[in-house]
């Protein structure tokens, strides 16, 4: 189970309304290598890995994406909030205020709803850890395009946090991964 | 800052230190530092937590404390309403 607590993770700091940014921000919040996806894949993944080890650090990882979607979500939520219709129109949000007004609906930056076809579960621990190192990096080179695409130094400084996470996470996916080869090795006979 | 964000503030500090340790001891269960470390930020973290929610109100609903007369778990601001500074 789960138990929310009432707090971010890092601050989310916003200078003013920027609804281009938001819209990019989409990315991270509904894309196929967004926070969702991530969160939903190891959390997952986690049930057929075969070492505890594993199934502590996809069920660790996975919570903490959560947490980093609520934080792009609360940057959305900010950066549109209070802004007319017509200037969401003008900056590319008119199709998703016909749709949704200011609600953070899981969508990339494009519109395109989220869906679980972004994910894989192989029931395979090597195949799946591939996966999540993959998906790390593909993670860490969206934030460095975003962080490109602002000069508002609060949205920058939360994007960096996010971009190191998913440094840390590679690591740590990696070493569980090396950790099960070894597994696996010990147990072959040939 | 006032001192209500000052006061969180600390607690995401601290928790963050006990986030990451944790990743770290998922695939390093025998390192004896990361305990430590691990067990004194867990430490700090519960004491920074307690005295928040004495004044402010619970972080988690567990943390909802004695016969308050009112349910202070549902009063804002919710986490995306706060104003960081």
């Amino acid at each position: 189970m789960w138990m929310y607590e009432k707090k971010l993770e890092y601050p989310v700091r916003v200078s003013r309304n920027d609804i281009g940014m938001a819209k990019f921000l989409m990315a991270q919040y509904g894309g196929p290598d967004s926070e969702l996806s991530a969160g939903v894949r190891y959390l997952t993944q986690r049930y057929t890995m075969p070492t505890d080890k594993a199934k502590g650090l996809l069920t660790d990882i996975g919570t903490e994406e959560l947490a980093h979607w609520e934080i792009i979500a609360t940057m959305i939520y900010k950066l549109v909030k209070g802004v007319p219709a017509q200037q969401l129109r003008e900056a590319g949000l008119g199709a998703h205020f016909a749709q949704h007004d200011r609600a953070v609906y899981p969508a990339d930056a494009a519109g395109v709803p989220w869906t679980a076809a972004y994910i894989q579960a192989t029931g395979d621990p090597i195949a799946d850890l591939h996966e999540d190192l993959a998906a790390e990096q593909k993670a860490r080179t969206a934030y460095e395009h975003l962080i490109q695409l602002t000069d508002d130094p609060g949205i920058k400084d939360t994007l960096r946090f996010l971009r190191e996470r998913e440094v840390v996470h590679f690591q740590r996916f990696g070493e569980a991964l090396n950790d099960i080869q070894a597994l696996m090795t010990s147990k072959t006979l040939y | 800052m006032d001192e209500r964000l000052a006061m969180l503030k600390g607690i995401q500090e601290l928790e963050f230190v006990a986030i990451d340790l944790n990743l770290f001891l998922d695939t390093h269960p025998q390192d004896q530092a990361a305990h430590r470390d691990f067990h004194a930020v867990r430490n700090q973290l519960l004491e920074a937590i307690s005295r928040y929610e004495e004044i402010y109100g619970p972080l988690t609903v567990t943390g909802c404390t004695p016969p308050h007369h009112q349910w202070l778990w549902i009063q804002g601001p919710w986490p995306w309403e706060i104003e960081y500074e």
